[in-house]
């Protein structure tokens, strides 16, 4: 019983990492409807920006702050550049654009700063609290629980700003209508541009977790493949949805490797998540929290 | 201006003319290579060090034997589709055609296999690709060069048994295999349950899925399981996330051995202190003090004509690969200008030195390269070589060689490339060359 709780909690606590960058997709999903293919590129590029400026001598908050500028101005030069044009495009041109920009952002990311895998320190060890391994024989990881602390913080930030902030509301009620945003004076292209920007912040803080965790490498760009089965199961338009559908996928595929792999070859953590999610599909389409579309005809 | 006109015509047929000539007499390699994309970091530094050799061959010794070397890099991004169209676009570059094709990767090797046959373009394949290729009877034009994943995977247990105190003390032990879930990683799979049958030892295979960022189930699994050992098959990605999961169960990295795809700066710096008495296999050692290393500097860096961007990477574990590529490009050169004379050569000429290529403790001394690789011996029959493989520790900065070159355990080995080779060849029709009247 020891061991199943101690997959447990470490896959809820793996749940929260995928959450991170399924936040990202949610922000612009739920403002502009698109579906951001480049969200796995951007949590590259911004790991890489800013351990390339620290690598240059630039201090840690300095390099943070550097990095989520350039993030913003990529969200604003995406908005002009790529989403203006498209407007009123259908959605699948707009999901087109996206694939396209990933390309643009993974080149230009490599090119700027090479193509070296780069260690990241964020100076909290990944390793077992120990008073709970002597306690409990469970290995939780101190880094995996501040991960999750900086989860609960990043939602708590997001649901406060989208709530209680003029362009929080501004942003939700494009989310809700375009055109009625657009017929009462709402920006429409400022609110992309803010929406481009703060899933560029939520990119860097999955980006410096994530290459904290495994080092900043191309390969930060397969986290979005994390993310989708929980976009799937949580909601595309939900904040909440993100992190529980995250832990819901998290602890599912680690107790699933652990109890079913050896049965089927093991490595099942790959597809069993979206097994998952599509059994959800069926049931429940719009996801756990996302809003059920009513169509009058 | 009809004299201008003429002048120019006369001035781009001269160019045109001078640069055929300049092209006649120079030995055209395709680089198939990667310098974008997921392994963008193994690609620059192989690639960069292969054709910093073949710069210090043209630059310190005017070519070999006054052949000069041309090359041209064809991106594949590590892409199968890539790759042949890489393969289409320069098989007729150079005087005589591209003379070698060695893509760096195991799913290219499978999709030009049956190509370099009837192109008559040697395949070379240094630490990866089809095992089974290593028999040259049933695969002429096939050449997994010094040492194959399953000739690595029986001198990981020798090695492992030389910490134990000798390969009888493995039987009762217990050894993990924390492999990459693909037919890269499964390639070590039947090797190693015969080794384990061999000497008593149980073993425990466990699957990453790719990329492999992701191995929590696995380290509790390795955690429940308490193995003596842990040997990592791994690739990208994979390899510093299983040495910080490691740190995270408390795992010592001692105890764990990695494949030769896991033993590069590139996997031990991301993790950082985790990596820290990590040991992994190599055909070649990571040092810049080698005289090989040393004459690229002197020769090539010192003149600006280096390849590398960032110059630290100079004697890491890829760039060294990277070397030890070039080295035997050159070597199978020379030994065919031996036979077809000192001219740049086609493949089928290429084939024949590669088949021939032998390269001792005497000749590697010459070349500067004595402990950095070994010594191999290609025969029709052995396209493998020796088979040796040594092996590093990480100890904090940088590797450190604390083995000798192990031997494989050719007579498991042998058998059982050729049983996979034989079926190979029913399968495909094919009559396995006689090799007592091959010349």
């Amino acid at each position: 019983m020891q061991f199943f709780f101690e997959v447990l909690i470490g896959g809820l606590l793996s749940g929260v990492m995928y959450s991170f960058v399924a936040l990202g997709f949610v922000l612009i999903y739920k403002a502009s409807g698109v579906f951001n293919f480049a969200q796995g590129a951007m949590v590259f590029a911004a790991a890489l920006t800013f351990v390339g400026f620290q690598e240059l001598g630039v201090p840690f908050w300095l390099a943070l702050l550097i990095a989520f500028g350039v993030m913003v101005v990529l969200g604003i030069l995406t908005e002009r550049i790529v989403l203006r044009p498209l407007v009123n495009q259908p959605p699948i041109t707009l999901f087109m654009a996206t694939i396209g920009l990933t390309y643009v952002i993974e080149g230009l990311a490599q090119g700027a700063w090479g193509a070296n895998v780069r260690g990241l320190e964020l100076g909290i060890q990944d390793e077992p609290i120990e008073w709970l391994m002597e306690t409990a024989n469970i290995s939780v990881s101190k880094f995996d629980l501040f991960g999750a602390g900086v989860a609960a913080l990043l939602v708590t930030l997001l649901a406060l700003f989208f709530q209680y902030t003029r362009i929080g509301r501004a942003l939700r009620a494009v989310a809700d209508d375009h055109q009625a945003a657009l017929s009462i004076g709402i920006p429409l292209q400022q609110i992309w541009r803010i929406v481009w920007a703060v899933a560029g912040f939520v990119a860097l803080v999955a980006g410096l977790i994530w290459g904290a965790r495994n080092g900043v490498s191309f390969s930060l760009t397969f986290t979005a493949l994390k993310a989708l089965p929980v976009l799937i199961l949580g909601g595309f338009t939900s904040i909440p949805g993100a992190i529980v559908g995250g832990l819901i996928i998290g602890s599912t595929e680690k107790l699933a490797e652990v109890y079913l792999g050896e049965y089927v070859g093991g490595g099942i953590d790959s597809w069993f998540p979206y097994v998952m999610a599509l059994a959800f599909l069926l049931v429940r389409p719009e996801g756990l929290f996302g809003e059920k579309h009513i169509d009058r005809v | 201006m009809k004299i201008s006109t003429t002048l120019i015509a006369v001035a781009l047929l001269a160019g045109v003319v001078g640069d055929t000539m300049a092209q006649a007499n120079e030995q055209f390699i395709g680089l198939p290579s990667y310098r974008v994309g997921a392994y963008a970091a193994g690609g620059s530094g192989i690639y960069g060090g292969w054709i910093d050799y073949m710069t210090l061959i043209n630059e310190r010794d005017g070519g070999v034997n006054g052949v000069k070397l041309s090359w041209e890099e064809c991106e594949t991004e590590y892409n199968n589709a890539r790759g042949v169209e890489c393969y289409e676009r320069m098989k007729k570059k150079g005087s005589t055609g591209n003379s070698v094709f060695q893509p760096l990767s195991t799913g290219i090797t499978y999709s030009v296999l049956d190509k370099v046959a009837a192109d008559k373009i040697p395949l070379v394949t240094i630490g990866y690709g089809r095992t089974d290729a290593a028999d040259g009877r049933v695969f002429p034009w096939v050449f997994p060069m010094i040492t194959t994943y399953w000739s690595q995977a029986t001198t990981m247990v020798k090695y492992i048994g030389s910490k134990e105190g000798g390969l009888d003390k493995l039987n009762g032990k217990k050894i993990a295999y924390l492999y990459h879930d693909s037919a890269y990683g499964k390639e070590g799979l039947a090797v190693l349950e015969k080794q384990a049958q061999k000497y008593g030892f149980t073993f425990v295979p466990l699957a990453v899925a790719h990329p492999g960022n992701e191995q929590q189930s696995q380290w509790l699994k390795i955690r429940q399981e308490k193995p003596d050992w842990v040997i990592l098959w791994g690739w990208g990605v994979m390899n510093p996330t299983a040495l910080k999961a490691a740190a995270k169960t408390g795992f010592s990295r001692e105890k764990m051995v990695g494949v030769w795809w896991s033993g590069a700066e590139e996997d031990t710096i991301p993790a950082g202190d985790a990596s820290k008495g990590f040991t992994a296999a190599g055909f070649n050692v990571a040092g810049a003090n080698y005289p090989v290393v040393k004459a690229i500097q002197d020769h090539v860096y010192k003149k600006n004509k280096g390849n590398m961007e960032d110059k630290s990477r100079i004697g890491s574990v890829y760039y060294n690969r990277g070397v030890v590529h070039g080295i035997i490009t050159v070597e199978a050169m020379r030994t065919a200008q031996a036979k077809f004379g000192k001219k740049p050569l086609n493949g089928d000429e290429m084939r024949w030195g590669f088949e021939h290529l032998h390269i001792d403790a005497k000749r590697l001394k010459e070349l500067g390269a004595e402990g950095f690789m070994p010594d191999l011996k290609i025969t029709c029959n052995d396209h493998e070589g020796s088979g040796k493989v040594k092996y590093q520790q990480w100890d904090g900065k940088q590797w450190k060689v604390v083995s000798d070159w192990i031997e494989p355990d050719r007579e498991m080995v042998r058998p059982m490339i050729e049983e996979s080779a034989a079926k190979y060849a029913k399968e495909k029709n094919i009559t396995p060359r006689d090799c007592s009247k091959e010349g």
